[in-house]
């Protein structure tokens, strides 16, 4: 299959001069999941901000067969859905269904379509009956599934979750794993949570020290780094 | 939380929560020119203000004497001046001030009580005020619930190890740190899903022929009061 996202040699320095990637070469094929694992710090997110053009290194990256740059940056923020690590920077709108119709009205739709496809991911998530409340009334998480909803409405090609099953119990840790494995779209799942990472990736990419470290299967990874998601053994 | 009381009391069920902001707005300024502008027989017109806005808090079902308390906010500030005018023998003008701004913040209390602050804010803008300004705005209102709950958090952690006043500088100085933080993974996710520099809004307020019987109604209630004072008393 045609890659969706080719990285090449990619690296990337803090403004205090230190390194946060170095030299990262992936792809990510259509329809794929692929989990990013690794110790905090190790560059993971870093790299998915370079995904969408939120940051800028020195190298190649293409999303769709479109360079990353200032020019496309909009193009692109359409094919990829980032779900950040914090729900409460992702959450801005005064209430739960304007904040995820944000998205939606961006990419040009009217108003009535863009609620429609709001309320359509929120349903999907659990999270309909909450669409007039204000994200501030709702606990983490609840902000965690409206931010997912407020990426599945942008209907990208491409999503990249960063910590994603953060703050979800788990019977809504389960409900997100079927959500996101019925959906067609390429997936980075950035992610400690190794049950939740083998449930839904077919390939999984170590990260250490800003570099990738390793490929394979999650199973291999954690066989081979002593990855059991908590302890390094 | 336990700083969303003014918030709640905006989303509760009443003929006066129902109306259009636009019709609570223009009411407010023209209550306070007739307040500010007022001098002959003051303690008179501040009598029967305050019991139009007591009529209006009772009618809007919000807690009367709490609203009343809350208003007292703005009065440590006001007595300083009054006190200066006191001293320097003005006892009138002292009382005027008391008067004045008490009553301000009990009608500017009364108009938030009643209307959603995103509901508020889109009124705002539908009369002409600058979206900057009002986007500016409508993020500080958003975070500040976010800012306040990561202050009570580490107010609790402070106090749990024996916190001191020292302490509570320290952590000031990490919350706004905190806050800078945050402000830029706000920039990233609202670039993440497309924003161009414009908010789109999902539904705008609808003008009823019954907002605009009461933006007569309660525009004209102080106005005509103050002219029934001045001529007959």
């Amino acid at each position: 299959m045609a890659p969706v996202i080719e990285v090449h040699d990619l690296h990337y320095h803090y403004e205090d001069g230190t390194a946060a990637l170095g030299g990262i070469d992936f792809q990510l094929a259509e329809g794929e999941a692929v989990a990013l694992l690794g110790p905090n710090g190790s560059g993971k997110t870093t790299f998915a901000l370079h995904l969408n053009g939120l940051l800028r290194g020195r190298g190649s990256v293409k999303v769709c067969g479109l360079e990353v740059n200032k020019e496309n940056a909009v193009v692109i923020r359409r094919k990829i859905g980032l779900v950040f690590q914090d729900s409460d920077s992702q959450l801005f709108m005064p209430t739960v269904i304007d904040d995820v119709s944000f998205g939606p009205l961006n990419q040009g739709l009217d108003p009535r379509e863009a609620a429609e496809r709001a309320l359509a991911a929120l349903e999907r998530v659990g999270m309909a009956s909450a669409a007039g409340k204000a994200p501030y009334h709702l606990s983490a998480g609840e902000k965690k599934r409206v931010a997912i909803a407020g990426v599945l409405a942008m209907q990208p090609s491409i999503l990249v979750l960063d910590e994603p099953t953060t703050f979800l119990d788990p019977p809504a840790q389960q409900a997100l794993i079927s959500v996101l494995g019925g959906l067609p779209q390429a997936k980075i799942l950035i992610t400690h949570d190794m049950p939740f990472a083998q449930a839904l990736c077919t390939r999984a990419v170590f990260f250490e020290k800003g570099k990738i470290a390793g490929e394979g299967t999650v199973s291999e990874l954690v066989e081979r780094f002593g990855w059991n998601g908590n302890l390094r053994q | 939380m336990h700083h969303v009381v003014l918030d709640q009391w905006s989303r509760r069920a009443s003929p006066l929560h129902r109306r259009d902001p636009r019709s609570k707005i223009i009411p407010l300024l023209i209550f306070l020119v007739v307040l500010a502008t007022a001098h002959r027989l003051l303690p008179a017109i501040s009598a029967g203000l305050f019991a139009m806005l007591c009529t209006a808090l009772l009618w809007a079902r919000v807690p009367l004497a709490d609203v009343l308390a809350r208003a007292c906010l703005v009065l440590p500030f006001t007595l300083v001046f009054a006190g200066v005018s006191w001293i320097a023998g003005d006892p009138a003008r002292a009382e005027a001030l008391v008067m004045k701004s008490y009553l301000s913040a009990l009608a500017v209390l009364l108009v938030v009580s009643t209307t959603p602050m995103p509901l508020l804010l889109r009124g705002i803008e539908l009369l002409g005020a600058p979206r900057f300004l009002l986007m500016v705005t409508q993020f500080l209102y958003r975070y500040l619930f976010v800012i306040s709950e990561e202050a009570q958090h580490m107010r609790k952690a402070a106090v749990s190890r024996g916190g001191s006043f020292r302490a509570a500088a320290g952590a000031l100085a990490v919350l706004f740190a905190r806050s800078y933080k945050q402000a830029g993974e706000i920039h990233n996710a609202m670039l993440a899903r497309g924003f161009q520099g414009r908010f789109r809004p999902l539904s705008a307020p609808h003008f009823h022929a019954a907002d605009a019987a009461f933006l007569v109604c309660a525009s004209s209630a102080p106005v005509i009061l103050r002219i029934a004072l001045e001529r007959f008393v």
